[in-house]
Order: C-alpha cells, then sequence, then structure tokens
C-alpha cells in the first residue's frame, strides 16, 4: 500500500511539474509572440532611422556622431534582444533622452561657455568669407542689364535672364547660372518648360525673396553675381571685397586695405575696424573674466544675484505665513462652508501660472491698469516700472500665485498632527498660542520643511513669473547687457541669449555655468543636512 | 475629530457675539480672502466678455456681456489662436504620454530589480533633478538647430523636437515620485504572477501599471500641465506663428498689442485657462497628494 502510495505520489508530482512546465510555454507562447512582434517592428524603425541618419550624416562628413549612432544603436539591438541584462531593458529609453537633452546639453553648455557664440560669430570662418563677399556687393558700374524674368517651380524661385548675346541662362540661388532652351518674346526669354514664370502679382507676393536672390556668372563668382531690384531687370554686382588666401585676410577692393584674422574671431583692420559676421572661436575663460571683472557686466550680475535670493526666500516666507494663517483660521471644523471657501482659494494656483501673470501685468498697468484707475482713483502708481515698487510687485503676485499651494499643503499637515498633544497641552494649562508655538509648530515645520526646500527651488527659477509680469525690467539702463531691476539669473539667461538684436550665447552660458555651480553648492549643503541619501536602499 | 462634531449643535443658540468670536471672524477673512484670489480672474473673465475692449474699458466690470471677443478670437490670421490651441494640446498629451511610459519603466527597473549601479542610478537621478534642463535652454537651441540642419523634420521649429526635449526632463523629476509609490506595491504580487508562468513584460504592463495607476496620472497630469506653461524652450524651440503654443503666442500678442486688444487676450486667457482649471479642480486631492509625497520622499 504504502509503495503504491508513494508510486502515485511521484507520478502525481511528475505531471504536475509536467504540466507546470507546458502552461508555462503556452502562457510564452500566446503571449510572447506578439510581445515579440511588437520587440521587432519597433527595433526594424529604430534600425531604420538610425541607418537613415547615419548615411546622411556621413555624406555630410560628421564622422564622430555617425560612430556615436552606431554605437548606441548597436548597444539598444544588444539589449533587447539578448537574454536577461533586464534593468537595462527598462532604463534605455528614459536614459537615451536623459543623456542627450539634459546631460549632453550641460556639458555642451560648458563648452559654449568657452567660445564667442553669438550674434555676428554664428558660423564658421568659410561662412564668414562667403557672407562678407555676398552682403558687400555693389552695381558694376555701366554693365549692361540683363532682361529678366522669375520663375518658379515647387516654391523654389529661380532667374532666367537674357545675356547681352541674346542668349537664355538659368539660374538657381547661389548657383551658377546656365545656358538653357527657353522660349523667346521679342529679345526677352519669357518661360522655360518645368517653371512658371511670375506675373507681376507674383513678383509683389514673392519681393523680399526676390531681391534677395544671387546668381553667379561663373563659379567663385569672381565674374560678378547677378541680382534684381524689380524683378523685370537683373544688373552684375561684385563684391567690395574678396578673400587673399595667402595671406588670410579680406582685402577691400577699393581702398586696397587688409582685414587680417587676428585671432579674435573677425577680420580686422590695422586701424581696429572689425568686418561682421565674423566667426565662432574658442575664447578660453574670457566670458567669466568679463562676468566678474568688467564692473557693468559685473554689478548687474551681483544684484541680479542676490535679488534671486531675496525674491526665493521672500516668496516661500510670505506663502508660508499666508498660508498658515489661513490653514489656522479655516481649521475649525465648527465653521461651516469651508469647502467653497476652499475651492475659491485654490483657483489662483490652478489657474496656469503664465496667464495670471500677463493678467496681473494689465492690472497693474501704470495709465489703465484697474489697480491705478480704480482702486486708487487714477493716481499713476508705476506697479511695474519703478526699480522698487517693481520688487513689490513681483513679490506681491508670486503671493498671491503661491498662498493656495501652502494653505492646501499646511492643512493637510494640520490635520494630520494628532489633536491629543493639543489637549493634553491644554490640560497642563497651555493657553491656546503657546501649545501653537511650542508643540503644533515644530511639528509643522519638521513635514513641511522638504516642501519649502523645494518652493525655494522653484522660485529661485521662476521664469514665467517674471518675464511675463515686469519681463526683468525695469531695465538697469547702466548695465553693459539686458538686465533689469527685478530679473532672476534665468531671465537674466534667457535675455542675454535670446532677446534683443545682440545675442551673445558665450556669456548666456557662462551665466548659467555660474548658476550651476551655486545651485550645485546649495544642494550639496542641503542633502548633507537631510540625509536623504541614506534613506536609499 | 470626530469627538468634536457635537460642539455645533450644543451653542445652537450662541448670541450674534460668541458666534462671531468663534466662527464669524473666520468667514470675515475667508471672504477677503476669497476675494483677493478670484477678483483677478473675474475681471479678465469680465474683460473677455467685452467685445472691442481695451485695458481701459476692462475697468468698469461686466460693463458689457457678449462673446464677441471669442469669435474675434479664431479670425485673426496674425494670431492663429487655434493652431496654438492645438498644438498646445498635442505637445502636452505627448510629453505626458512619453514622460509616463519613461518613467514607469524606469520605476519599476529600480523599484524590483536589484543590479550593480542601482544605488548609483538612483543618487543620479536625484542630483539631476537639482539641475533643471531650463539652465541648459542655450544649448538646447543650439542642440536642435544644428540637428534641424541634418534633420529638418526632429530639429528647430518643429513641434516632435520640442517633445523630445521635454522628454529628455522626463526622467529626472518623475522617477522618484514614481519610485516611491511602486514601491509600496507589495512585491509578492510579482512573486505570485512569476509563479503563475507570466514573464516580466506582462508583470510590469498588465499588472504593476494597474496597481500604479494613481501616480501614473498624477505624474501624467503634471507633465501636461507643465508642457502646457512652458514658456523658455517652446519660444526657443518653435519659430513660426502656427506651430507655437499658447504660452509663446498669447505673450507675444500681448507685447505686440498691449492695451488695445484687450478683450481678445482675455477671450484666449479664459479658454486656455479652462481645461487645466477644470483638471485641477476635479484632481486636485491627487495632485496635492502627488506633490507632497514626491517631495517628502
Amino acid at each position: 500500500m504504502s509503495s503504491d502510495n508513494l508510486r502515485q505520489q511521484a507520478l502525481d508530482a511528475r505531471r504536475d511539474r509536467r504540466g507546470r512546465q507546458a502552461a508555462q510555454l503556452a502562457a510564452a507562447a500566446s503571449g510572447g509572440w506578439k510581445v515579440a512582434l511588437v520587440k521587432i517592428a519597433a527595433l526594424g524603425l529604430i534600425d531604420a532611422i538610425a541607418l537613415y541618419a547615419i548615411l546622411v550624416l556621413a555624406a555630410a562628413g560628421d564622422w564622430l556622431v555617425v560612430v556615436l549612432i552606431a554605437l548606441v544603436t548597436a548597444a539598444v539591438n544588444v539589449v533587447y534582444f539578448r537574454r536577461g541584462s533586464l534593468p537595462a531593458k527598462y532604463l534605455t529609453p528614459g536614459l537615451i533622452f536623459l543623456a542627450v537633452f539634459q546631460i549632453f546639453v550641460v556639458l555642451y553648455s560648458g563648452y559654449v561657455a568657452f567660445t564667442n557664440y553669438g550674434t555676428g560669430h554664428n558660423s564658421t570662418k568659410d561662412d564668414a568669407v562667403q557672407a562678407l563677399i555676398l552682403q558687400s556687393q555693389q552695381r558694376v558700374e555701366n554693365s549692361p542689364a540683363y532682361p529678366l524674368t522669375v520663375v518658379e517651380s515647387f516654391g523654389e524661385l529661380a532667374f532666367l535672364v537674357t545675356t547681352p548675346e541674346g542668349e537664355a541662362l538659368l539660374g538657381r540661388d547661389g548657383e551658377v547660372a546656365s545656358p538653357v532652351d527657353a522660349r523667346f518674346e521679342g529679345a526677352r526669354a519669357v518661360s522655360l518648360e518645368g517653371w512658371n514664370s511670375l506675373d507681376f502679382a507674383g513678383l509683389v507676393a514673392n519681393q523680399g525673396r526676390i531681391t534677395q536672390l544671387a546668381v553667379l556668372l561663373s563659379e567663385g563668382g569672381d565674374d560678378g553675381i547677378l541680382r534684381t531690384q524689380d524683378g523685370n531687370t537683373a544688373y552684375v554686382y561684385i563684391s567690395r571685397f574678396v578673400y587673399d588666401e595667402a595671406q588670410d585676410a579680406m582685402v577691400d577692393t577699393r581702398s586696397g586695405e587688409l582685414f587680417r584674422d587676428v585671432g579674435t574671431g573677425a577680420f580686422t583692420s590695422a586701424a581696429g575696424v572689425e568686418l561682421m559676421p565674423g566667426w565662432k572661436i574658442e575664447v578660453g575663460a574670457d566670458n567669466f573674466v568679463r562676468a566678474f571683472t568688467e564692473p557693468s557686466i559685473r554689478g548687474p550680475l551681483l544684484s541680479v544675484t542676490v535679488w534671486t535670493f531675496v525674491f526665493a526666500a521672500v516668496s516661500v516666507a510670505s506663502t508660508f505665513i499666508l498660508g498658515l494663517i489661513l490653514a489656522l483660521v479655516f481649521n475649525d471644523p465648527r465653521m461651516a462652508s469651508r469647502k467653497y471657501y476652499r475651492v475659491v482659494m485654490i483657483l489662483p494656483y490652478a489657474f496656469p501660472g503664465f496667464l495670471s501673470a500677463m493678467v496681473w501685468a494689465g492690472m497693474m498697468n501704470q495709465e489703465f491698469g484697474f489697480l491705478n484707475v480704480v482702486f486708487f482713483g487714477g493716481a499713476e502708481i508705476p506697479w511695474l516700472t519703478n526699480e522698487w515698487l517693481a520688487k513689490f510687485s513681483v513679490l506681491f503676485v508670486n503671493l498671491w500665485l503661491g498662498f493656495p499651494y501652502m494653505f492646501l499643503v499646511i492643512t493637510g499637515a494640520l490635520q494630520s498632527i494628532p489633536s491629543e498633544l493639543a489637549e493634553a497641552a491644554e490640560m497642563d494649562g497651555a493657553r491656546p498660542f503657546q501649545a501653537f508655538r511650542l508643540i503644533k509648530l515644530p511639528l509643522l515645520l519638521v513635514s513641511v520643511a522638504p516642501l519649502l526646500i523645494s518652493s525655494f527651488a522653484f522660485n529661485f527659477n521662476n521664469f514665467n513669473l517674471i518675464y511675463m509680469l515686469t519681463a526683468g525690467g525695469p531695465r538697469d539702463v547702466a548695465a553693459g547687457m539686458n538686465a533689469g531691476a527685478t530679473d532672476i539669473l534665468i531671465s537674466m539667461v534667457y535675455k542675454v541669449a535670446f532677446v534683443g538684436a545682440d545675442r551673445d550665447y558665450g556669456l548666456a552660458s557662462a551665466f548659467a555655468i555660474i548658476i550651476f555651480v551655486l545651485v550645485g553648492a546649495i544642494s550639496v549643503a542641503a542633502f548633507r543636512r537631510t540625509k536623504s541619501l541614506e534613506e536609499l536602499n | 475629530m470626530g469627538s468634536r462634531v457635537a460642539a455645533p449643535v450644543l451653542d445652537t443658540r450662541r448670541s450674534f457675539r460668541t458666534y462671531l468670536r468663534q466662527t464669524g471672524w473666520r468667514h470675515i477673512v475667508g471672504i477677503v480672502v476669497a476675494v483677493y484670489a478670484a477678483f483677478p480672474l473675474l475681471y479678465i473673465l469680465s474683460a473677455s466678455l467685452n467685445p472691442g475692449g481695451t485695458l481701459v474699458t476692462a475697468n468698469q466690470l461686466f460693463a458689457n456681456v457678449s462673446i464677441g471677443s471669442y469669435i474675434d478670437l479664431f479670425n485673426r490670421p496674425q494670431q492663429p489662436y487655434a493652431a496654438w490651441f492645438m498644438n498646445t494640446l498635442l505637445i502636452g498629451l505627448a510629453s505626458a504620454a512619453g514622460t509616463v511610459l519613461l518613467g514607469a519603466l524606469a520605476a519599476y527597473a529600480f523599484s524590483r530589480m536589484r543590479f550593480t549601479g542601482r544605488r548609483v542610478g538612483l543618487i543620479t537621478l536625484l542630483l539631476v533633478q537639482m539641475f533643471p534642463q531650463l539652465l541648459a535652454m542655450v544649448a538646447i537651441f543650439l542642440l536642435m538647430s544644428t540637428i534641424g540642419d541634418i534633420f529638418p523634420a526632429i530639429g528647430l521649429n518643429t513641434q516632435i523636437g520640442l517633445i523630445m526635449v521635454y522628454l529628455g526632463g522626463a526622467l529626472g523629476v518623475n522617477t522618484y515620485l514614481m519610485y516611491g509609490f511602486f514601491n509600496t506595491v507589495p512585491t509578492s504580487i510579482d512573486e505570485a504572477a512569476k509563479i503563475d508562468g507570466a514573464g516580466h513584460a506582462r508583470i510590469f504592463f498588465t499588472i504593476i501599471l494597474r496597481l500604479v495607476a494613481p501616480i501614473l496620472a498624477v505624474v501624467g497630469l503634471l507633465s501636461f500641465l507643465g508642457s502646457m506653461s512652458e514658456f523658455v524652450l517652446a519660444s526657443v524651440i518653435l519659430v513660426d506663428p502656427e506651430r507655437q503654443t499658447l504660452a509663446v503666442g498669447l505673450y507675444q500678442f500681448i507685447a505686440q498689442e498691449t492695451s488695445r486688444n484687450w478683450s481678445v487676450f482675455a477671450a484666449g486667457a479664459v479658454l486656455a485657462a479652462i481645461l487645466p482649471v477644470a483638471l485641477f479642480l476635479a484632481l486636485q486631492r491627487f495632485i496635492v497628494g502627488g506633490l507632497t509625497a514626491g517631495s517628502v520622499k
């Protein structure tokens, strides 16, 4: 009996195991083939895109990027086709984006900070030579007029010109004109197969583009360039400057003056006159040296940095205090209809912040704004245009934007403090304010401290409020750059880099690096205190 | 709190003075604060209902009620509001979906797997979080313009490009929030599923993702609201008015004609705000809970 039993058990066990294996295989097979199909399709797509990118980049000669893309694509394929390396399968997609658009760009900022990148220094030296030649063209005196028809094909505009010898030439923008077989009307070539001739309305509509077209008469443009002002006649233009390769300089053909490459990223004459555009060069620590030594930059940088800290700290403190007061006022269960107050009060937080700032900017308008006209009976108080009032206004609007958040958070924290504590204090004879100050407040601070820190960090870079409300203004006229009384660091970086005619990417990146260092120092200090790293397991 | 419920019943016949001392003054504070909070919003609503209005006429609240400005808003070739609105929705939804997916994948790996470099990875994410992507705006602009020279479809002045940039910030900000929540789902569930023969992908997509749905909603919503109000990168990357978002478009609208077409701007602002305000009010418990959890973790 017992041996039968044992045999039976062993049999059952084997059948169970077999059954389980079979079920597992079936499950893997049923769910598996769909997953596998999606996987193969996705990877195929990625590989195809990568291959296309590699071909295009190889044609452009960017070998470093080609190698990088090839390596990354190969790594992605290995990760997803190999068994195992499970964490990598889950982390790779996010890490690729993180690496390119967060980590690489920070390092790249570091590089840009050491260049003169910006308006007039945008590109390579070859491009600068090209641009100087193109922009300094002047009409050759007494040169013949070329009857012209502007033609269009698939959005591309080109010249159909008739030479003084009666030959028809087709010239695309920036290319050498070549003879074509066109249809003539009198002595003028008027149309060409495959191209539409523009009528007067077409000329007017494309006026801007047509006057920009430049067609070379010979390779290199030494024989001059055809351009038009009216779309009807083209003239030969010749550049005032030519590039002298032997001397590595631009020569002014009229005065014979030499503009040499003196290592500043622009061709410069002996008298110190620079030809613009120049080109991008590495300038070492110049931008940092300028930021710290040039008074017209150092002054604003210092005041903007101080204001950034003041703005963030006061914003946190004011919203915290108002939020705390309101949370205490409304944290009384006897009070009716608290729910409705709560909904109205969090509206400023729900309303998109950038819109609020614009609305407040309208209300604070000096001449027509609601505040001045209605509240202050027509007084023209310069809320946003006086240096100190603007600072006050920014803080005031930020209080409006930020108190609901603090109110919500503090209410939550207050309700999680056990009521026994307050009751015990009451028993011991503490007055309500004492109970609050000595018992509730310390407990509250412990739980909201991390939120205060993150609120500080948020306001440190609260670009939208500053930019939409005052745009950083009123502008500091003494400053050697675009900075104002309410600018914080991040808005100053934006304005130096992207606002106005004079963009200075190099200097803006140097500022960004300085902010990185500041933020890094603050976070190291914060980490030391919070021990949050030790909690990781 | 339950023990206090009886209190109001006891003093139903309080004198007015007692009422004022106990809760009446709280209502006074409440009304003052409610006016402070709601006034600018009422002001902009009133301005939007005043067609052809300027900053000056906007000062008479609700003197005129008509939806003319809302119609005008959609008939301005220079300021394609409808396009801005759709762009904002598209960019917001795409980057929210991408952010949720990338963040959840990474959080799952950090929460459920033990591998070399895990601790370093977590610390790195924590540090990366300290440096907002915004600071590298110059480099992002230059990178996108280089990419645009070679692949115009994903470079400068494309929405795909902007979405990709936003996704670059996805891991740093959200993985931590999600990681904390993933840890609260017991691993015994994974193990049970594994024993039943489910593979890791099936466990992740069909079991874990459903259990952490609240945090996915919070992260998706925060990311949507965040990319909706994002100005710096959107203004740098999107050049054509047709491709811009609401934040960039409306700002330029205001910058170009500050006081003249105030009512049209107001209408645009009201329409732009309806969706976020509604989402926020409906889901405020989750959002505030999520924000708090994320910061405390």
